[in-house]
This record gives C-alpha cells, structure tokens and sequence, in this order.
C-alpha cells in the first residue's frame, strides 16, 4: 500500500524580482489561459535548475517530472546537492505552496516538520508554545492536553517549562520543537533538515524516536539530512535529487553511493571539459582532462607521502605565448591549503595549436588522508583561458609521511600541508 | 479512516473548505489569546492605550468638527456624538487594516507550515472585540454621565440589534482586508493605495457629522452607498435615539457584507495555495 504518490510532479519558478516586467506575463498569461482557453506559456519555457551556471531563460524548474512512490511504513531519505529540490519537495507535500504540474496523493495525516517550533512566540511560555505550535501543527487542544507531560518529559525542559521561550537557548527551542512534532502521531512524518541544531545526546534521541515512529507504529516518514550517518542509520530507502529532477531511487546504501558520485564525481581520468566554469574566460587554453599518475604513468590513488603526478590535458585554440596554468588545493570546506603556478618554477610558456599534457610533479605528496578540492586555472597575459573553480575531488589514502612508521593523528586529516621537521623537546 | 490528500495544481474557486477550518477552531482560539496577551507586553499602560486612543480621538474631533467647523451632532453632546462613530470606526479600520497584512506579516510562519490560512484573520478580527468591548465600555460610562446630568437621550428597541451591527463591522472589515492582502501578495502598489482610501473612507461615513446633515442628494446617495453608513448610523440610533435607521439602507450593507466576504474568501482561498511564491 503506497503511502504517498507523486505522479509527474513539476515546479516552476520565475527568477529575478517581481517588477514591471513581471506584470505582462501575468497579462499575457491570464489572457492564453482564461480568454484563449490554451496551457500556460511559459510552462513550456524554462530550464533545468543548475545553480551555477547563468541560464537564458527566467523561468526554471526546482522540480521536474518528479514521479515516485512511498510505501507505508517506509522511511526514505530525500538526498541531494543544495538547490537540487528536496525542500521543495517538502514544501509540496506538506502545502505550503501548490506544485505547476502533476498530482501528489498522500493517505493520512501529515505533519511537516519544515522548521522546528514554528509559531512560537518568544513572549510566551513554553507551555503555551507548546499549545501553540501543536493546533499549528493540527492537533486539537483536548490531545495536547493528554501529551502534555510526555512532551515536556521528552523535550528535557521541564525546569523552564513555565518561562517564556526568549529566555532558551537555541538548543532547547529545538528541542521543544521537535518533542512536540514527535508527538503528533501523524501518519507521514516529513523531516527537513531540522535536526542540525541540538547537541549529538538529542540528534540520537530524535533519530531513534524517528526510528520509533516507523518501526513501532507503522509510520511513513521522509527524511531530508545533508548528514549521511544520519540517512543511513534512520533511512531504509532513499531517493536522490539532481538539479531538479529524480536522479536515483532504491535502496539507501545505494542512493547514499550515488549521491556520492554525483557530488564527488570527478577522479583520476575524468574528463572535465563539460565541468562548468566560473567566470569569464576566453577558453583559448581549455583543460579537458585530469590524471593521478605514478611514475610510469600508470593511474594511481594519491597517497600521502608518496609520488604525484597530476597530468592535465589541455587544448589550445591557436599557437598562444605568454601562457601560465595554475593548480590549488584546498580543503572540502574552500579553503586554500597550497598552489602550485607555473610562474613560480618556470616563466610564462607559449604552446602550439592542439592537445598538450601539462605534468606536475610532487615528489612528497605533503597532503594527510582525506578529499581536497582542486581548482585549475590558465590565462593568456594574465587574462583568464580557462578556470574551474574548486569542484574537483581528489582523494588521498593514509600511508607514512615521515617515515617513522606512525599514524597520522586523524586531527589533522584532510586540513593541512605537511612538511619535513624535528621537534626536540 | 485515513483520509486521502490530493495535491494539484488545479483548483476550483469555489472549493472552500470549511469543515477544516472547523477542525482548526482551537488554532483559531489560540490565536486570539495569543494576539491578546502579546499586544500588552512590554508596555507601561497596557490596555489603557485602548482607552487613551479613542478619548483624544473625541477631543480632536470636538476641537476641529465641533469647535472650529461647527457642524451639528443632532442635539447630542459632542463628546457623546464623536464616541459613538469612533467607537464603531476604530473597530472596522482595526479588522481592515490588520487583516490586510495577513499575508505579508506571517510569511514566515506560513511558508513552514499549513493550516487553513483564513485562521489568521479570523482570530485578528476576534481579538479585536476586546478593544472594542473596552471602548464602549468607555462609552456606555459617558452615556450614563450624561444621562445622569439630564441630557435627554432615549433608548429604544432597535438595541436589540448592536450586536449584528457589530457582526457587519467584523465582516466589513474582514472581508475589504483579506481581499487586499490576497491582492497585494504580489504587487505591492496596493498596499499603499490602500492605505490611503482607508484614510479618506473615514470622511465618507457619517462620524464627525450626522447623515441628516448631508441635505444634497448626490452626496447623500454616495454616502448612503458606503456600506458602513446604515451601520453606524443605527448604531448611534440604538444609542443615542438620532440618527439614521432604515432596514432598507441596513438590508443594502449586510448583502453588501455578505457578497464582500464570499468573494473575499474565494479570492483569500486561491491565492494562499501559492503566495509563497511571489510575496
């Protein structure tokens, strides 16, 4: 028995501001639609909702052709870049805005977890936040009253149940948020990201009530989490978002591997001609590929410690002079940890028309175990070629830096540059 | 029995769905108290400024349409005449012009979760009743002032009828302020039109002056036309025994109030679907 059915779900955005030129659309489209009686114009327009690059059209789909079903009793995890449509999806089924296209049916009660504590009033008590937020949430006075205690007990607020709610912390807003949500007894249980707030003893609790909720009594619930632990501890099934569109639907280690391919797709081999690019270049030097290598150019996972060698594939328009590339590493978060510019070890080259290998040679690869981010960049007389900034991956495995057969403390783990050195202490 | 949510993007206008907000009736109550006790906090006062607001209203009006302008108020004490108009408008202008901004002032919470939206004003308009319970206490405290000096003032029958009266106040209100908040989601210019036709609608409905001191017909007509007219002019009718009573003129504001809000609410009902997005 489906719980929740989307059946060709789309939505449609119109960016920029709502100005004068907002106002001859809704003309024109008021006009096909009630006086011409013909689909929407500008349902047919619109594009894919990719964040990053400039698109031609206003209008974009945050969600297209979205079909899938949720079984009762299921707890599935919505996973996805941001800006891939996850809570927008949420918002659809729990109402608070109508989709452009397709049908949503769903068996039972919903309740939609958006925001924890949603109509608290900071002047007022917990108690009476508590009431509050339940009827917002659809239930009636007489249940609050029957749960009262529960929710206060679970909530862990008991102390400051009586003080108005701009005396907590941000913490324990949370908390009393969530207790109440818990207690809702809805049929469908929709999660966004909600849980990122509270200290790691009530995320557990949360996740386990959760876990309560669909185990023990049967519930469906949707899972929004950018935390993978949290998906794969909570979720059974999982469904993946990609630029707006369903990319993957099954089962969650799978979903969970996907995603990672999608975000972290680019290793040794990789084209990256299609990868976008960041600002305006002319594209006269174009990397194309990118290799991990040993030294007999034989593919290789980066080990710390150990030989590197990056071999980029480029593409020149025309002879050019006066060329520089550059490759940066930095940390997941973007931040720079070390470059590595032509200009420091050699002057600017020129290149013949054609495809070229521009090899980088690190002796001691001085990167701990984890995953960096790249950035390529080329320019022409210090005018941009070509630049991709920071969304390549490349993974680097454990192994002895210094060669004294130790570990590396996991401290520093992805986040830092090694160098030779002696303490003496 | 589980009940089947069917979400689309169609939607009939005239499905309204009223057993929900039955449902939603403690939301509704909450609400209410909820607006109630915030509106003290933080304040010296409190609800004197219930009381403050509509007695410097009087004196204003005394001084300027009483005083200056010398219009008649019937053979009524001044202050008694302004009262009863104010008490009256201030109820109507207070549903209009928060309920106009029901959109607006609670996008956050709305672009969270759902409820029936139409909760939101509902409670506004409700909470509303103890300011206005307030001011006419002030003003059932100066009628007997005056009574007890020998002001000749009669009460007759048509008392009976203050509390529909009230009830068309609500409705008024309610109706004009969700039907610009549905309209001004998007296109803001509304909202500053608005703002100002509410402030000159004032003058269109007899307050400062009696309506039988509007002798010209055309004006009388227009006058007449402003729905708030037969309801405030029964009200100082019930009151103070002058003014302008008729069933017809009262028959003419309730269907005018009952047409306003069956629009409203189908107009309130499709926009909230999708307001998120444009507001």
């Amino acid at each position: 028995m489906n719980a929740i059915e989307f059946e060709n779900i789309g939505k449609q955005y119109r960016l920029g501001l709502v100005s004068s030129g907002t106002i001859s659309h809704d003309l024109n489209r008021w006009w096909t639609m009630n006086v011409l009686r013909k689909e929407d114009p500008y349902l047919r327009i619109g594009e894919t909702n990719d964040r990053a690059h400039r698109g031609k059209s206003d209008y974009v789909w945050a969600l297209k052709d979205i079909n899938f079903s949720v079984e009762e009793g299921d707890v599935v995890g919505i996973i996805g870049k941001n800006g891939a449509g996850k809570s927008t999806l949420l918002k659809l089924l729990s109402r608070v805005t109508a989709p452009t296209t397709g049908t949503i049916r769903a068996r039972g009660r919903i309740a939609s977890l958006l925001e924890v504590g949603t109509g608290f009033h900071p002047e007022m008590t917990g108690r009476e936040n508590i009431y509050m937020n339940g009827a917002i949430m659809g239930m009636t006075k007489a249940e609050i009253t029957r749960k009262l205690d529960e929710i206060v007990d679970f909530s862990g607020c008991e102390r400051y149940i009586d003080t108005p709610v701009k005396r907590y912390s941000s913490g324990m807003t949370v908390r009393l948020g969530f207790a109440i949500a818990a207690h809702l007894e809805p049929e469908i249980l929709v999660v966004d990201e909600v849980l990122a707030v509270g200290d790691a003893e009530f995320q557990k609790k949360a996740i386990g009530k959760m876990q309560d909720v669909s185990r023990g009594e049967g519930r469906t619930v949707l899972f929004v989490s950018h935390n993978m632990a949290a998906v794969r501890r909570l979720c059974k099934k999982g469904v993946v978002l990609a630029n707006g569109q369903l990319h993957y639907q099954g089962e969650i280690n799978s979903a969970i591997d996907e995603y990672m391919m999608l975000s972290f797709a680019i290793s040794s081999g990789t084209s990256v001609a299609n990868l976008p690019r960041t600002g305006k270049c002319s594209g006269k030097i174009k990397f194309i590929g990118i290799e991990f290598l040993d030294r007999n150019n034989m593919p290789i996972t980066p080990h710390c410690g150990q030989f590197l060698r990056i071999r980029l594939k480029l593409n020149a328009v025309e002879k050019l002079n006066g060329c520089r590339i550059s490759l940066g590493v930095y940390d997941m978060f973007g931040s720079i940890l070390t470059t590595f510019p032509t200009d420091v070890t050699m002057d600017s080259f020129h290149i013949e028309k054609g495809e070229h290998y521009a090899i980088l040679d690190i002796e001691k690869l001085p990167l701990t175990v984890g995953s960096y981010r790249l950035l390529l960049w080329s320019d022409i007389y210090k005018e941009c070629a070509d630049y991709i900034d920071r969304i390549i991956i490349m993974n680097v495995e454990q192994d002895d830096f210094y060669g004294l057969g130790r570990e590396i403390p996991s401290h520093v783990f992805g986040k830092v540059v090694l160098c030779e050195h002696k303490w003496s202490v | 029995m589980k009940q089947e949510l069917i979400i689309t993007p169609y939607h009939k206008l005239w499905n309204v769905d009223f057993r929900e907000l039955w449902r939603y009736r403690d939301l509704i109550e909450l609400f209410v108290k909820r607006n109630i006790v915030v509106q003290y906090k933080q304040t010296v006062l409190g609800p004197l400024w219930y009381l403050i607001q509509p007695v410097l209203t009087v004196i204003m009006n005394m001084i300027v349409f009483g005083g200056i302008a010398k219009m008649s108020t019937d053979g009524i004490p001044q202050p008694l005449f302004y009262m009863a108009g104010n008490v009256c408008w201030f109820y109507f202008a207070d549903c209009l012009n928060q309920t106009s901004s029901t959109f607006t002032t609670n996008q956050q919470m709305f672009g969270k979760v759902y409820f029936p939206r139409l909760v939101v004003p509902i409670a506004t308009v409700l909470s509303n009743l103890l300011r206005f319970g307030i001011q006419l206490a002030l003003f059932v405290v100066m009628w007997i002032w005056f009574f007890a000096k020998g002001v000749d003032i009669t009460l007759n029958w048509t008392l009976v009828l203050i509390p529909l009266l009230v009830i068309m106040l609500a409705g008024l209100g309610l109706g004009f302020g969700i039907l610009i908040s549905s309209m001004t989601t998007k296109y803001r210019d509304l909202t500053i039109l608005f703002t100002f036709v509410v402030q000159l609608w004032m003058y269109g409905t007899p307050i400062v002056y009696p309506l039988s001191m509007v002798t010209d017909p055309t004006l009388r007509a227009c006058i007449l036309a402003n729905p708030l007219t037969a309801v405030i002019e029964a009200f100082k009718y019930a009151t103070l025994g002058q003014g302008y009573f008729s069933w017809g003129a009262l028959g003419y504001s309730f269907a005018f109030m009952a047409v306003l809000l069956i629009l409203g609410v189908v107009v309130f009902n499709k926009v909230q679907r999708s307001f998120m997005d444009t507001v």
